[in-house]
C-alpha cells in the first residue's frame, strides 16, 4: 500500500516537474518574441499599432487579394490582412453582422441587404474588373466564331437549337457549321459569373429580363449545370455542340476556345482585360459606384464585363482599424492595381481612381 | 472488502453519469439542429406551405421555390445506386466469405474497404473526367440502341445526369454494404454450415438456407447504412448530376439532388432563397429519419422471424 502510494506520487512529482519545465520554456519563449516585436515596431517608420483586418466575400477576388495582401504586408509589417473567399453573398452577410471589417462582392448590395447592415451606410469601392468568355465546342469550326447578342440569348432560351441555324451562319461568312444540336452549359453553384452573364442577357434582351432575370443563380431554361469554372469547362469539352461561359481568367489560363461578341458600337471583340477596363472607362459611373457595366459603350469595350467591389462601413467604429483599412484600400486602388494583369484581372481605368480616393476620404474614424 | 465495494460503486456511478451525458448530448444536438432548421425555414414555409414539397419550379430570381425535383433526383439516384450496389456487394461478400481462398480474400477485402477511404471529391472528379465521357460515348448510346423503347433510356447522351449520379453513388456505397455483409456472414456459426452440408445441400443451397437467413438482419442494416450515405452524399453528386431542377423520366437527363442544391447555392443565397435552402435541408433530414426508422423496423421484424425459424 505504502509502496504503491510512493510509486504513484513519483509519477505525480515527475509530471509536475515536467509541467514546470514546459511552463518556464513557454514563458521565456513568449517574452523573447515579445521583446523582438516591440523593437521591430519601434524601428518601423510606419506609425501605428499592429492591426489585424478581416475580410470575406467573393471567390473571384481571392487570387488577386492573396497577392495584394501578401505584397502589402511586406511594406506594412504591422498590418495583418486575412481574407476568406466564402462567396459574395456570404461576404455581404458577414459584413452586415459586423463579423468582418470589410467584404468583397461581385454584385452591389440589394436595398434589403443594405437595410439589414448593422453598422450603417456601406460604401462600394470598385477594386477590379472581370470579364466572362463565351466558350464552345463545335468540331471542325475555327476559333473565335462570332456570336451576336440576340443569337446568344436565343441559344440559351432554347430557340436556336442547332449550330447550322442561318442566324449563326449570317455572322460567320465562310464558316461551315455542322448539323449538330446545341447544348448549353451554366454554373450550378451560386456565382458572380452567372450574375454578370444574366445581367448581360437581361440588358440585351427584354424577353430574358422578363422571363428569367438576373442573379447569382437563375432558373435556366435548359442545359446542364457544372460546378465552378472547371465544371462548366468540362461540360463544354466533353460534349460536342456545347456552349457555355467561364471567367476570362480561367479561359486564358487554360487555353479555352472562346467566341467574339458584338459590342454596343457594333464591333466584334474578343474577351480581353483591356476590353473590360474600357467598359469601365467609357461607362457613366455614378457617385456611389454601384453600377453595371455590361454592354457598355466604347469601340474596344468587351460587353460582358463587370466590377468587383470591396464593401466597408462609412462609419468605422475602431479608429486604428478604420485608419488601416482606408490606407489598405487606397493602396489596392493605386499600387495594388499593378498586380492585376499578371493574374488576369483588368485594371481600374485612371479616370476612376481619383473619384474613388474622394469617396474613401468621406470615411469617418 | 467493503472498501472495494464502495470504490466500485463510485466508479459505476461515474460511468453511468458519463454515458448518460454523452447520450443526452447527442439527443440535444439532434433537437437543436432540427429546431434551428425549423426556425430558419419559417419564412419559406410561411410563404409556400406544403406546396414547397410539391412545387416543381426553383426560381431564385423571382423568389418562387418548390423542392420536388430535388426530392425526385435524390430518390432516383439513391435507388439506382441500391439496385446496382446491393447485388454486387452481396455477391462480393458471399464470395469473400464462403468461396475465396484466403490469399485472395485478404487482398480483395482490403481493396474493397479502401474504396470507402477515397474522398468524395475524388469520386466527383473521376466522375467528370472518366465516367461521364465513357457514359456519353459508349454506355448511353448502347443503352439507347438496345433499350431505347423504354423512357428510361431516351434523350441525348450528355454523360452527366442521373445515371452518372447513380453509378457514382453505387461505387461509394459498395464498400459499406460489402464490409457489413461480410462481417455478419462471418459471424454465422460454422456448425450451421456443417449441418446444412451434412444434409446433402450444395454450396449454393447451404449459403441460401443456412448463411443468408442467419445474417439477414445485419445485411439489411448494412444496405440501409449505404442508403443513408447515398441520400446525403453531396460533393460527388453535385459534380456529375448536371444540376438542373427538373423531373425527367430519362436517366440520361440532368437532375439535381437535395444535398447538391444546398451545397451549390448556399454561399450566394440571401433572405427567402436561404430560407428555402434550409427547408430543403429539413426535407433531407426528414427523409433520412424515415429511412432510418424503416430500417430499424425491417431489422426488427427480420430478426424476430429468424429466431422463430431456429426454434422450429
Amino acid at each position: 500500500m505504502l509502496a504503491k502510494l510512493v510509486k504513484r506520487n513519483k509519477i505525480l512529482i515527475g509530471a509536475l516537474a515536467l509541467l514546470a519545465v514546459i511552463t518556464i520554456i513557454a514563458v521565456s519563449g513568449c517574452s523573447g518574441t515579445g521583446t523582438k516585436t516591440e523593437s521591430k515596431t519601434e524601428n518601423a517608420t510606419t506609425a501605428g499599432k499592429s492591426v489585424s483586418l478581416n475580410g470575406a466575400g467573393s471567390t473571384f477576388d481571392q487570387p488577386l487579394f492573396t497577392k495584394m495582401f501578401d505584397e502589402y504586408s511586406k511594406d506594412n509589417p504591422n498590418v495583418q490582412v486575412n481574407y476568406q473567399g466564402v462567396g459574395s453573398g456570404a461576404g455581404i452577410k458577414q459584413l452586415s453582422d459586423e463579423t468582418v471589417d470589410f467584404g468583397a462582392t461581385d454584385a452591389p448590395m440589394k436595398s434589403e441587404q443594405k437595410a439589414a447592415a448593422k453598422g450603417g451606410e456601406v460604401l462600394h469601392i470598385p477594386i477590379t474588373l472581370g470579364a466572362v468568355a463565351i466558350s464552345y465546342n463545335i468540331p471542325n469550326v475555327p476559333k473565335e466564331i462570332k456570336i451576336a447578342p440576340d443569337v446568344l440569348v436565343d441559344i440559351y432560351l432554347g430557340k436556336i437549337k442547332s449550330w447550322n441555324d442561318p442566324r449563326i451562319a449570317a455572322d460567320n461568312p465562310g464558316v461551315k457549321f455542322p448539323d449538330l444540336a446545341i447544348n448549353t452549359a451554366h454554373r450550378s453553384d451560386g456565382s458572380g459569373t452567372t450574375a454578370i452573364v444574366t445581367d448581360y442577357f437581361s440588358n440585351v434582351s427584354s424577353e430574358w429580363a422578363k422571363s428569367i432575370g438576373k442573379g447569382t443563380t437563375v432558373n435556366w431554361p435548359g442545359g446542364v449545370g457544372g460546378k465552378g469554372n472547371p465544371g462548366v469547362a468540362a461540360a463544354i469539352q466533353q460534349t460536342p455542340g456545347t456552349i457555355g461561359y467561364v471567367e476570362l481568367a480561367y479561359a486564358a489560363q487554360n487555353n479555352i476556345t472562346y467566341a467574339q461578341l458584338k459590342n454596343k458600337e457594333g464591333k466584334w471583340v474578343s474577351p480581353s482585360l483591356e476590353g473590360a477596363s474600357e467598359a469601365a472607362a467609357k461607362s457613366d459611373i455614378p457617385d456611389d459606384m454601384q453600377v453595371s457595366v455590361v454592354n457598355a459603350p466604347g469601340e474596344k469595350t468587351y460587353p460582358i464585363s463587370a466590377f468587383s467591389w470591396v464593401i466597408l462601413y462609412k462609419d468605422q467604429k475602431d479608429k486604428d482599424k478604420g485608419e488601416a483599412l482606408v490606407k489598405l484600400v487606397k493602396w489596392m486602388v493605386h499600387d495594388g492595381q499593378n498586380y492585376s494583369e499578371g493574374l488576369d484581372y483588368a485594371k481600374l481605368p485612371q479616370n476612376m481612381v481619383d473619384r474613388i480616393d474622394k469617396m474613401l476620404d468621406t470615411i469617418k474614424y | 472488502m467493503q472498501k472495494v465495494k464502495t470504490r466500485l460503486s463510485i466508479g459505476d456511478r461515474t460511468l453511468k453519469l458519463l454515458v448518460l451525458v454523452t447520450a443526452i448530448l447527442v439527443l440535444t444536438l439532434m433537437i437543436f439542429i432540427a429546431w434551428q432548421m425549423i426556425v430558419a425555414s419559417k419564412p419559406s414555409f410561411a410563404k409556400f406551405g406544403w406546396s414547397f414539397v410539391t412545387g416543381k419550379t426553383w426560381d431564385s430570381v423571382n423568389g418562387n421555390f418548390g423542392a420536388l425535383p430535388f426530392i425526385y433526383g435524390t430518390l432516383v439516384t439513391s435507388l439506382l445506386a441500391l439496385i446496382l450496389a446491393v447485388p454486387t456487394g452481396l455477391g462480393l461478400a458471399i464470395f469473400l466469405n464462403e468461396m475465396a481462398p484466403s490469399s485472395i480474400k485478404t487482398t480483395v477485402s482490403f481493396l474493397a474497404e479502401l474504396l470507402a477511404a477515397i474522398p468524395s471529391v475524388v469520386y466527383g472528379l473521376w466522375g467528370i473526367f472518366v465516367l461521364a465521357p465513357w457514359l456519353q460515348n459508349t454506355a448511353e448510346p448502347w443503352l439507347s440502341r438496345m433499350f431505347g423503347f423504354l423512357p428510361l433510356f431516351q434523350g441525348p447522351p450528355l454523360g452527366v445526369g442521373m445515371l452518372a449520379g447513380g453509378l457514382i453513388l453505387a461505387v461509394m456505397i459498395l464498400p459499406i454494404i460489402t464490409a457489413i455483409s461480410r462481417d455478419v456472414m462471418g459471424a454465422v456459426p460454422n456448425t450451421q454450415r456443417e449441418a446444412a452440408l451434412a444434409l446433402g445441400t450444395t454450396r449454393w443451397e447451404m449459403i441460401k438456407t443456412a448463411v443468408i437467413p442467419y445474417a439477414k438482419s445485419g445485411i439489411i442494416g448494412g444496405i440501409m447504412l449505404g442508403l443513408g450515405r447515398a441520400l446525403g452524399e453531396t460533393m460527388a453528386i453535385t459534380m456529375v448530376i448536371g444540376n438542373r431542377a427538373q423531373i425527367s423520366a430519362s436517366l440520361f437527363a440532368p437532375a439535381n439532388s437535395l444535398a447538391s442544391v444546398i451545397a451549390s447555392e448556399f454561399t450566394e443565397a440571401t433572405s427567402l432563397h436561404l430560407s428555402a435552402l434550409v427547408e430543403v435541408g429539413l426535407i433531407l433530414f426528414s427523409i433520412s429519419l424515415i429511412v432510418n426508422i424503416l430500417a430499424r423496423l425491417l431489422v426488427w421484424s427480420v430478426a424476430r422471424n429468424v429466431t422463430g425459424g431456429h426454434a422450429a
